[in-house]
């Protein structure tokens, strides 16, 4: 079989051939680099889905190199929104400057009672790899490249609900410009998170925080006030 | 000049970081990759504290449980400092949100955290967060660290130490992306790089990266090894991947089983015993498999969740109605870098290392689970603050570039050159020669005929490098860097083991089938053979 890898030098697809048989995508492009192709270039780790290191678009949709199944005529191109290095690997520093921005960490600390349910309620959120999936399928980056982002914004989620956690308004107040009202809600980000995480329903919530504590969704905000009445509500019949 | 450097960007590193921190240092963080992609990501059964949150626990069994695994070869006070500080530690984690997996016991704090049964433990020592405990906790880290404006230099691959005087006084770099090679000077220096798992190519649940760069740049720098014999094999990994299957599915009730589908082994005895059995088996001509069926799906998706996914994804099989075929595998180093018990280099002064890459002889001849999530955080620290305390003693100091020039000139010759051999086919023959010779049960013969070929390859190593010949972003001559490095300890490897005419831990020999306390209750050190190089 056959798949088609994007190389950086010169722009273009370049085939590649693989013995019929099942393997991963790193696998495959392991093997290539050890018997055809030395100067094919992209990052690995674990192997194991865990290490975040190994993810690029295979025929537009992100994958984990590691956890998918070559297919005859696959096309393989780097995450998109990343500046590429060469080839598969590509410069994630921008992308990890969300998590700065979004002060996603636990900002005071505070002794709590913790349960199995309270374990459940961000677990999910915890199994977070920063593989960059998720940045690289969003949609609001063509526009808005100062957007924090699914995995900041899933993150800031997880430690602002920790009930450890006793300043959580400081995480609500660092989200809200860039932040939560940016996303279209198009669940892109939650449709390729290998590890099935639900960044679409984690910024939802946090978006309801943000309005008990008083913010209101700017771009509702001009449309609400902004705007001359003319004499109907655009909200009736919801 | 900097206060501390930090080589390596694991849980080890990171919490040596902010430990640094704490005291006020100047740290910078150097990895090959990015923070949170190294081995630390995989280890998943849990981190032992004797908390006693489920059923009876104290510290004296802790290190008790600890001595033993280790067979005579470690450090009694090392053990019990680690054991000692493991409560605190744990308390350190949870204050920095670690996410634990939780029991409903109506307490608060740490008191809250489940923890598990893992092999040679009287109890249920292992704190955990699911299958994922090294993940969590290493993302907590991360988080912290940025929290704390740690500075980190990501893709930077350790190339050198800079040695004057017998005193570290910084590394040398290549930066990945430029292809530029750098030097950067400190007062103290930690390496906490992990260990050499991925010489058993093909054979390891190791990440590639896990080439023990560290642990060859102490040797190049004079600086000594130990234990390097003591490799331990994870009973547990799929049988076509080698991806780890956590020691917790025993400890949560896993069972092993034979093609006749009987079971031959006490499942939660320490690594090296289990993974022994499975080889007498194999021996046999049975295959081995695991089988959790019993513990039904709704258990194995909560405990268990990462494992099923990987065992339908890798091996096609369903766990909680299908058996997991398994094979043993090299999973971790318990032998590395010689350091004192302040964590200071053997040979190299202020320069510390933590965490798998070093020998601090808390593992002796084997380690039990759970202890190598607690040995980078408990150490972590220690090495911090070492490293702090050593870092102020030392006034800044002219240095010189003769380690960055020699870098540099190597680098020139390695991409000027033509190569004539594919270091990746002797990666991979390199790694079955070791499963097969240097692995669960060795023989002098067998150990012999090792050597030979290692000298071989060894012999051939000027005819191999990068055959791309890219400044930037060349993996290739990473990879080949990297290959370089389990070259230089692979004869530290195979000639401790030669030496060591007995059987301890995870040295097994036959002809020498017991422990041998008169001859060998001892660390066979080592120091770079100067007539190799």
């Amino acid at each position: 079989m056959q798949i088609n890898i994007l190389r950086s030098n010169t722009n273009t697809q370049q085939t590649y051939s693989l013995p019929n048989k099942e393997i991963t995508l790193l696998n495959a492009l392991t093997h290539i680099k050890a018997t055809q192709d030395a100067t094919l270039t992209f990052t690995a780790g674990c192997r194991a889905s865990v290490c975040g290191t190994c993810a690029v678009r295979v025929n537009g949709r992100e994958e984990l190199a590691c956890a998918y199944k070559v297919k005859d005529g696959d096309v393989v191109e780097p995450l998109n929104y990343h500046p590429i290095l060469r080839d598969l690997k590509v410069d994630k520093n921008k992308a990890k400057e969300t998590l700065l921005k979004s002060t996603a960490w636990l900002q005071s600390f505070e002794e709590a009672s913790l349960t199995h349910k309270d374990e459940k309620q961000t677990e999910k959120q915890t199994d977070c790899i920063l593989c960059d999936s998720c940045y690289s399928a969003c949609p609001v980056y063509a526009v808005n490249p100062e957007f924090l982002g699914p995995f900041a914004l899933t993150r800031a989620y997880r430690y602002s609900t920790d009930k450890r956690e006793d300043d959580a308004k400081t995480i609500i107040d660092t989200i809200q410009s860039n932040g939560v009202w940016d996303c279209t809600l198009c669940g892109e980000c939650t449709m390729v998170c290998p590890k099935g995480i639900d960044p679409k329903m984690d910024i939802t919530m946090l978006r309801g925080v943000s309005v008990q504590e008083g913010y209101t969704d700017p771009t509702f905000a001009t449309q609400s006030f902004g705007t001359p009445d003319f004499g109907f509500d655009p909200n009736a019949g919801f | 000049m900097i206060d501390i450097l930090i080589i390596g960007s694991g849980g080890a590193g990171l919490t040596a970081a902010l430990a640094a921190k704490d005291t006020e240092a100047s740290v910078t963080v150097v990895g090959k990759t990015y923070p949170t992609n190294s081995q630390t990501s995989m280890a998943q059964g849990g981190m032992n504290a004797a908390l006693g949150n489920v059923g009876k626990d104290q510290v004296s069994s802790h290190i008790a449980d600890t001595i033993k695994s280790a067979r005579g070869l470690c450090d009694e006070k090392m053990v019990q400092k680690m054991c000692s500080d493991a409560p605190q530690s744990i308390q350190w984690l949870e204050s920095i949100g670690v996410p634990f997996s939780r029991l409903d016991n109506g307490r608060s704090g740490k008191d809250t955290i489940a923890q598990r049964q893992m092999g040679g433990a009287s109890a249920k020592r292992a704190c955990y967060a699911q299958d994922y405990t090294g993940l969590k906790i290493l993302h907590t880290l991360y988080d912290t660290c940025l929290k704390n404006n740690i500075d980190f230099l990501d893709e930077h691959y350790l190339l050198n130490l800079i040695i004057q005087d017998k005193m570290v006084t910084g590394a040398t770099f290549l930066d990945i992306r430029t292809g530029e090679v750098k030097q950067v000077n400190a007062k103290s220096v930690i390496i906490a790089t992990g260990g050499y798992g991925s010489l058993y190519h093909g054979y390891t649940t190791n990440a590639y990266g896990s080439t023990g760069d560290g642990v060859a740049a102490v040797l190049r720098a004079g600086g000594a090894v130990s234990d390097m014999e003591f490799v331990q094999f994870h009973p547990t990994a799929l049988k076509g991947s080698s991806i780890l299957i956590s020691e917790s599915a025993r400890g949560e009730g896993g069972y092993l089983v034979n093609t006749k589908g009987e079971r031959f082994v006490d499942e939660l005895k320490p690594r090296d015993v289990v993974a022994r059995a499975i080889f007498t088996e194999f021996q046999k001509g049975q295959e081995v498999f695991l089988d959790v069926r019993h513990l039904g799906e709704e258990k194995l998706m909560e405990l268990l969740p990462q494992e099923v996914e990987l065992c339908k994804l890798h091996e096609h099989v369903d766990p909680a109605t299908e058996l997991i075929p398994i094979k043993p595998v090299a999973h971790y180093s318990m032998g590395g870098i010689d350091v004192d018990n302040t964590l200071e280099v053997n040979g190299i002064k202020g320069c510390f290392a933590v965490g798998e890459c070093s020998n601090a002889k808390v593992h002796g001849a084997n380690r039990l689970g759970g202890n190598s999530l607690l040995e980078i955080t408990a150490f972590g620290k220690v090495a911090g603050e070492n490293a702090s305390n050593h870092a102020k003693s030392i006034v800044p100091h002219e240095t010189n570039n003769h380690q960055l020039q020699q870098d540099k000139h190597y680098l020139e010759n390695l991409y000027a050159k033509d190569h004539t051999i594919n270091f990746y086919e002797k990666r991979e023959s390199l790694g079955k020669i070791f499963y097969e010779k240097v692995g669960i049960v060795r023989d002098n013969a067998q150990l012999l005929e090792a050597m030979e070929t290692l000298n071989v390859i060894g012999a051939s190593h000027r005819d191999m490098g990068p055959a791309d010949k890219s400044p930037t972003n060349n993996t290739n001559l990473i990879d080949f860097l990297e290959f370089s490095n389990v070259l230089q300890l692979a004869p530290t490897i195979i000639s401790a083991a030669l030496t060591r005419d007995e059987s301890r831990g995870a040295h097994f020999k036959i002809g020498f089938e017991s422990l041998d306390d008169e001859k060998f209750k001892m660390h066979i050190v080592s120091h770079l053979d100067k007539d190799i190089e």
